[in-house]
């Protein structure tokens, strides 16, 4: 099958006026479409960098980019950062009347995403009246709204509470694995990436290049996340990604 | 006020809440209404007794007597009507000019980079000093003194609007960059619906300077305005009409200010920061 997105010897640097840092170097990698793909990597090594890039915010130094079947890309980013001046409807609308694209249809499809994800009764509401995960399921709704062929996740969960974090994690990989979407997920949380992803990427640290590649399969139900991390083949994967991990870690320590 | 809604079914540890609240409340308005009562008699008082020379200083009564000649003779409603009219209007220039610049810079970086030194050196500048200036060029009358009022707040206000601009976070751009937005919706549906609340505030600091700046023009180039009267009282010797004039100053300072207040107060409300 064609690859939805590709990436080939990806590289790019930071600059000032005194020095340059590299921060990617020499990365491919290909996702397949319907794939969940967990990118995971030492802090600071590059990982959102690596997105920006997908997402066309920034553009390679070097090394090509391309996108098969996809013409749209969704971004989570790791805050929701919806709009305190805007209800949640019309948060949740922006990225339709950014595309000019606020038809009958589309809006017909935000409200039967509200009701899915539980917040139509919130959607006159402002964003400070939502919990935490509940915002952060109008964020991916934002997203959803103008129909991505791909997901990319920013650390998503990141600024939420433990509690919080392990039912939206869920609540979303949920959503998006029924409906089918190809997402890109970055996180330095390995459980998160194994209990979510179909493959996971370890990046080195800077300059980021691919270091090892884990494809992740379960034979349980993959909706619940806390029954996930009770096997043992949970732990086999943990164990063989904090390796490689924190040789990584080691190293620079030593240094 | 929030507080003053009936709420049938509060417990009663709220209510005294609410009332140790209002008491408060109560309590500060009470202190400040003395304050202005203590001073106005001590005023009264050490003018009448001789303490203090009434000619020089005037004294409540002396200024509620003038007030009203000025009204029996309309010449308050022409002298306040005057300067109300050219600060409201150059407050309003001030507001459109400067919204308008400081997105021109913040849509332009290059222009705002090459602006910098310039704005700079026109906020620093004293605006009285381009007073004579801009008589001569304008002559004398109400042009004058609203482009007086106008020069003293418009650069400041450019460039804190433009300071905030800048502020904006950067990841909410990114938002609308990644849903497909360019700059010109950054514009409209992030910087100016955040920047609502540090407009406001800035059109609070903006009204006292529009008021300063025609005070300043009407000082040197009117015939007619609470700023001439108070030039003009100070020539003739006539510090009842310079001190009534300053005292109409006060009022109207603090209209304005409640005026924007109450926007502003709106504003939150409309949006439940508060």
């Amino acid at each position: 099958m064609q690859p939805i997105l590709s990436l080939q010897n990806i590289s790019y640097s930071y600059h000032n006026l005194k020095s340059e840092t590299p921060a990617l170097s020499e990365i491919s990698f290909q996702v397949k479409e319907g794939e969940f793909l967990a990118i995971v990597g030492p802090s600071g090594c590059g990982k959102s960098t690596l997105l920006s890039i997908i997402a066309g915010l920034l553009h390679p130094e070097s090394g090509s980019l391309s996108f098969g079947s996809a013409s749209t890309i969704g971004y989570m980013l790791q805050h929701d950062h919806l709009f305190e001046w805007r209800t949640i409807y019309r948060n949740v609308i922006l990225g339709l009347e950014l595309n000019k694209a606020v038809t009958k249809e589309n809006t017909d499809y935000v409200l039967q995403l509200l009701k899915d994800y539980g917040l139509y009764s919130f959607k006159d509401k402002k964003p400070s009246e939502l919990s935490g995960g509940m915002r952060q399921r109008a964020a991916l709704i934002r997203t959803m709204a103008i129909r991505p062929d791909l997901l990319l996740l920013d650390e998503p969960f990141s600024a939420l509470d433990f509690q919080t974090r392990l039912t939206v994690s869920a609540d979303i990989g949920n959503i998006i694995r029924s409906t089918g979407k190809t997402a890109v997920l970055i996180t330095h949380d390995l459980s998160e990436a194994i209990t979510l992803a179909d493959r996971v990427l370890v990046l080195s640290k800077r300059p980021a290049t691919v270091k090892f590649e884990l494809p992740i399969h379960f034979d349980i139900d993959r909706r619940y996340p806390l029954a996930i991390r009770t096997t043992p083949v949970y732990q086999t994967y943990f164990n063989l990604l904090w390796k490689e991990l924190s040789d990584d870690l080691s190293e620079s320590q030593a240094k | 006020m929030i507080f003053q809604k009936a709420k049938p079914n509060n417990l009663t540890n709220q209510q005294a809440f609410i009332l140790a609240h209002r008491k408060h409340h109560h309590r500060i308005t009470f202190a400040r209404l003395l304050l202005l009562l203590s001073f106005l008699v001590l005023w009264e008082y050490t003018t009448r007794s001789g303490y203090v020379d009434i000619f020089f200083f005037s004294s409540p009564t002396a200024i509620l007597q003038y007030l009203y000649r000025m009204i029996l003779d309309y010449s308050f409603f022409k002298h306040t009507g005057i300067t109300l009219l050219e600060t409201i209007v150059s407050f309003l220039l001030v507001t459109v000019f400067s919204l308008f610049f400081a997105t021109l810079l913040w849509y332009k970086n290059s222009l705002s980079e090459i602006l910098e030194p310039y704005l700079v050196v026109l906020n620093s500048l004293p605006k009285s000093a381009l007073a004579p200036l801009l008589i001569v060029w304008l002559g004398t009358g109400s042009k004058t003194i609203i482009v007086a009022g106008i020069s003293v707040a418009v650069f400041g206000s450019i460039i804190s609007l433009y300071t905030g601009f800048c502020q904006a976070d950067e990841d909410m751009l990114k938002l609308i960059y990644t849903l497909g937005g360019n700059r010109k919706d950054a514009l409209f549906k992030v910087i100016l619906p955040s920047s609502v609340p540090l407009i406001l505030s800035n059109m609070k600091v903006n009204i006292g300077l529009s008021l300063v700046g025609v005070i300043i023009g009407e000082f040197l180039a009117a015939r007619q305005g609470l700023g001439y009267l108070i030039i003009y009282g100070s020539q003739v010797f006539q510090l009842n009409m310079v001190i009534t004039s300053i005292m109409i100053l006060c009022a109207i300072a603090m209209g304005f200010y409640k005026i924007i207040q109450t926007a502003e107060h709106c504003y939150k409300k409309a949006n439940k920061y508060s």
